[in-house]
Formats: C-alpha cells, sequence, structure tokens
C-alpha cells in the first residue's frame, strides 16, 4: 500500500496534467446526469420550490399523444434520411474507388462539401427550393411531367424535406468513411474478381460488402444516434411549435418542455427516455457488430 | 471499356452536380430579388441585386459583431482544445502510473454520453455559475474532449521512446517532454483536431441558443437564424446572410481539403 502511494506521489505531475479533462468531466457530466436524475421526478420551474412527484412525469409522457408523435416523427424522419443515403453514400464510395476512375481527389472534396456546411444554412437553402404551390423543385417535377407537391400540408412531405436536408449533408461524410474502408480491401481480391469475368454488381454484393460489414454497421450506429437528435432542421424550419405536420422531433419536444415552458423536471424525464431509446438501438447494433466477428 | 468509363463518369457526375447545386441555388437568390425567386418559372440565372441584399442585411443585423464573436469564440476554444486534449492524450499514450488504464477507459466510455441528455442540467448548472449569456458558457464546459484526447493518443503513440529518454536524459522535465520533443510530431494530428473544432463552434447552434440571452453577444449561426425568422418576407435578403454566414468556411475548407480528407479516413479506419 505505502509502495502505491509512493507512486501516485512520484506521479503527481501526470494527473496534473490529465486533471482538466477530469475536472470538466465531474461538473459537467457526472454531476448533472445524477442531477438530471432527481429533476426526473420532481416538479420545477427553476425558481421556485422543487416537489416530488414520483413517476408522474414518465407517466403523464406516456400518455400524451405528442410525446408517441414525436417518437414516430423521429424514426420516419431518420429512415426515409439514412435508408436511401447510406445505400447512396456506399455506391458513391464503390464507384469513386474504382481503378478508373479519374479525378478522384476531385470527386472526393466536391461529395464532402455539403458537409462543411452548417446545418442552420441547409435548413435555409431548402426550405427555399421547396414550396406548396411555387418553389424550385415542383418547377422541375412540373417541367418533367409530374404533378406539383405541396410540401408542407402533409407529415410525409415535410418528412421529405428535413429528410432531403440530412441526406444531402451526411451523404459525402458517409461515402468519404465507407471509401477509408474500401482502401484497406486488398486489391487482389477485385483482380481476382476480374479475371473470373464477375461483373460490377457481382463484385459489389460478393466482394464490396462483406468485407465492409464493420464499418458499414459503424456508420449505421452513428446516423441512428444522430437520428434521434434532430434539432436543428425542424427549429429552424419552423420554430420552437411547427405548424407544419410531422415535424416535431423529441430533442425539440424537450427543449420546448424545458427552455421555453420551464418545466425542468419534466425535460429531464424526456431526456432519460432519449437516453434508453438510444442506448437500446445501439446495444442492438453492437449485437450485430459481434455477430459480424464469428 | 470506355462505355463503362463514360458511365461511371457521368453517374459522378450527376452526384457533383446535386453536391454543388444548392450552392449555386444560393448564390442566384443572394443576386436576385425575392420576387424573381418566387415566380413561375424561377429565375436561374445570376442578377444584379447582391448589393441591395447586402445592405439590408446590415441594415437588419449586425454582421460583423456576430461574425467577430464567432471569430473569437472558435479560436480561443480551439487553442484550449489544442493544449489540454495534446497535453492528457500524450500522458496517456506515453506515461504508466496508477489508475491510468481505467482513467482512459473511463474517458472513452464518456464518448457514449448523448450531449443532448445533460442539457437541462448543465443549462442549470451554468445559470448557478452565472455564466448565463457569458461565453464563459461556451468555452469551459469544452475546453478538452474525450474524442480529441482519444485522437492524439493514438497518433502520439507512434513517437520513440528513445527520442523522449534521450530528452530526458538531458534534463528535460515531463512538461518539456510534451512540450519540445511531442508537440512538433504532433503536428498533423493537432491541424485536423484544430479544423474540426474550429468547424464544430462556428456551426454549433443548440448549446448557444441556450445560453446565449443578448443578441449583441449572438454568434453567426443564432444570427442567421434571427435574421431567418424575422424577416420571412425578403428571402434574398435571408439568403445573402446565409451565403456571409457559410463563405469564410467553404473557403477554409477548400484550402484545407486534403488534410482534412485524410483526416476523417484515417479516424474512420481507427475507430
Amino acid at each position: 500500500m505505502g509502495g502505491l502511494l509512493k507512486e501516485i506521489y512520484k506521479s503527481r505531475t501526470l494527473y496534473l496534467f490529465i486533471s482538466p479533462f477530469y475536472i470538466l468531466f465531474l461538473i459537467f457530466s457526472v454531476f448533472p446526469i445524477f442531477f438530471s436524475i432527481y429533476l426526473s421526478v420532481h416538479k420545477w420551474d427553476g425558481i421556485g420550490e422543487m416537489t416530488s412527484v414520483g413517476f408522474n412525469n414518465f407517466k403523464y409522457m406516456f400518455k400524451d399523444p405528442s410525446f408517441w408523435q414525436v417518437i414516430v416523427n423521429n424514426v420516419a424522419i431518420w429512415l426515409l434520411s439514412n435508408g436511401p443515403m447510406l445505400v447512396m453514400a456506399l455506391i458513391v464510395a464503390f464507384v469513386i474507388n474504382m481503378s478508373i476512375v479519374k479525378f478522384k481527389g476531385f470527386f472526393r472534396i466536391t461529395y464532402f462539401l455539403p458537409n462543411i456546411t452548417a446545418m442552420v444554412a441547409v435548413v435555409i437553402i431548402f426550405q427555399s427550393m421547396f414550396g406548396n404551390e411555387y418553389g424550385l423543385i415542383n418547377f422541375f417535377l412540373e417541367k418533367i411531367g409530374l404533378d406539383k407537391i405541396a410540401w408542407f400540408n402533409s407529415s410525409t412531405g415535410v418528412r421529405v424535406v428535413i429528410a432531403a436536408m440530412i441526406a444531402w449533408r451526411y451523404l459525402g461524410y458517409n461515402a468519404i468513411i465507407y471509401l477509408s474502408g474500401l482502401q484497406r480491401i486488398p486489391k487482389d481480391l477485385y483482380e481476382a474478381a476480374d479475371l473470373d469475368g464477375a461483373t460490377m454488381l457481382q463484385t459489389f454484393t460478393k466482394i464490396t460488402i462483406p468485407m465492409l460489414r464493420p464499418i458499414i454497421l459503424f456508420s449505421v450506429m452513428m446516423s441512428t444516434i444522430g437520428g434521434f437528435q434532430i434539432f436543428t432542421e425542424p427549429q429552424v424550419l419552423a420554430g420552437n411549435q411547427s405548424p407544419y405536420p410531422g415535424s416535431d422531433t423529441i430533442v425539440l419536444y424537450m427543449y420546448r418542455e424545458g427552455f421555453i415552458y420551464q418545466n425542468y423536471g419534466y425535460a429531464a424525464a424526456v431526456s432519460w427516455v432519449l437516453f434508453v431509446i438510444i442506448g437500446i438501438i445501439s446495444l442492438l447494433n453492437w449485437k450485430l457488430f459481434n455477430k459480424s466477428d464469428d | 471499356m470506355t462505355a463503362k468509363k463514360i458511365f461511371v463518369h457521368t453517374f459522378l457526375l450527376i452526384g457533383v452536380i446535386l453536391s454543388i447545386f444548392p450552392f449555386y441555388w444560393l448564390v442566384v437568390m443572394s443576386t436576385n430579388e425575392t420576387s424573381a425567386i418566387f415566380a413561375f418559372p424561377p429565375k436561374l440565372t445570376f442578377g444584379n441585386y447582391l448589393v441591395t441584399n447586402y445592405n439590408h442585411v446590415m441594415d437588419n443585423i449586425n454582421f460583423i459583431r456576430a461574425l467577430t464573436n464567432t471569430l473569437f469564440i472558435a479560436v480561443l476554444s480551439t487553442f484550449l482544445q489544442l493544449f489540454f486534449n495534446s497535453l492528457t492524450g500524450f500522458t496517456f499514450s506515453k506515461f504508466k502510473f496508477p489508475g491510468s488504464k481505467v482513467l482512459f477507459y473511463l474517458m472513452i466510455a464518456t464518448m457514449m454520453i448523448p450531449a443532448q441528455m445533460l442539457l437541462v442540467p448543465q443549462f442549470i448548472i451554468i445559470k448557478e455559475f452565472g455564466w448565463l449569456g457569458s461565453y464563459k458558457a461556451l468555452i469551459v464546459p469544452s475546453m478538452a474532449s474525450a474524442f480529441g484526447i482519444f485522437w492524439i493518443r493514438q497518433y502520439a503513440l507512434a513517437i520513440h521512446d528513445d527520442l523522449l529518454e534521450a530528452a530526458r536524459i538531458d534534463g528535460c522535465n515531463k512538461f518539456g517532454l510534451y512540450w519540445r520533443i511531442a508537440l512538433p510530431i504532433l503536428r498533423p494530428a493537432l491541424a485536423f483536431l484544430a479544423i474540426t473544432t474550429f468547424m464544430g463552434v462556428w456551426e454549433d447552434y443548440l448549446w448557444p441558443l441556450i445560453v446565449l440571452t443578448d443578441t449583441s453577444k449572438f454568434t453567426l449561426m443564432l444570427a442567421l437564424q434571427q435574421l431567418k425568422s424575422v424577416h420571412t418576407a425578403d428571402y434574398s435578403m435571408v439568403m445573402t446572410g446565409t451565403l456571409m454566414a457559410t463563405l469564410p468556411l467553404i473557403v477554409f475548407f477548400l484550402v484545407v481539403s486534403r488534410q482534412f480528407i485524410a483526416g476523417i479516413m484515417e479516424g474512420a479506419v481507427k475507430s
């Protein structure tokens, strides 16, 4: 024991070096975690007395139709955006990686460019392209002989608009992630497939997908977690209480309860439900991860 | 073979057009009047209203103020993160001490906590500290990050022990090892970290929205949102503001893009 204390004393400068992170961690993470557990079973407006309400916050939440609505919206937006986007990102990465492609550097940079555009700006730009009557997208739709779509009148329409923002901003980012995985696949695998006369589709499904499995699952996990944290898109699009159907999300709901109505206890309870949802999904993904190692 | 080549490049070019088009549209709108955009068919070419729109933006928000605020916060945050993350990351990579393993894994585990979850209690702490409306609320909680420490640590593992040993024999203390030996070697890793931190601060929206109360302290993103929510009718003006708030970052990205994309790809492989 004395030896250990001596060791610790000898390493005191090292503890000093690493201390900033842990001090911040204690103040801004550990304490908030416990405080939010405490808050979630209380009613508090931030000024008056806290009153203990047991599990009433959770009971109220599960009875609140708009809570279930935000869950449905969140899942719908996540599926609409991430499903097509991740598939496209994979195809784009596969194509850029092909040996016959010229100007790889140019493609990498231009595909990545949307990702460095701030979400607030993306929302403003995309909102201007979609309109109920007019707007650029409806103009193009009419041009190719389709009907105009009243984007902001139906929940599906609004969700597609939000999904388009997310897909546009993250497609290149995910393609770059996949590309880094592709570059580690040995070249002779492709050469062998080429010699055997495999088609592009066969190479893609038989070599690319299986070899990329871990990195695909990683990106699915990250975009799922991101998908449940959507806030900026609906909030900048239509404010704290959106007049458009289908666009309210869990984090926006929590933000409204906490920072607009000052129901801090209730907002804390919502954040715990959000945590459990993200936890369950991460666990499911992790299970899939491990499966791929067998 | 050439048919395949043409097909593949055409496919990629369509993607390029889709990636670039919103930027083109942003410039088209910024150089036109609002009525031209909402006309049917909409105007798809550049106009000459950019200066008018620019003047309207300057009349409605204090753009220069928001830009200097953002630059101040972003530069300060970036320097603090670079210092604390590299010092901690280097310490974890090259020294063993009681509890070092446990502390390291604890730090990794914190990356799993979704940021939004702690929004309410963090806001209350900031309020108790009397930091509401102050830049301290933006800068202090993110002075060090688990991702940044992990990133530096992975890079610092490659520093040769002989190099450190030689410096130690020459009388270099632990901080000297970090400052004089490790930091110069860590430069590429630090560059990537600086770019991501800087961009992250520039684009941050939810946390500044919660803790900044005074419009004179607003960051660019908050000023932009304010511009949009107040002036819904003048869309070209809002688009011009958007162009002004995003252009610096786009230029910055194009300058550092090679390094940055290399960093992203390296990061994906490591995680």
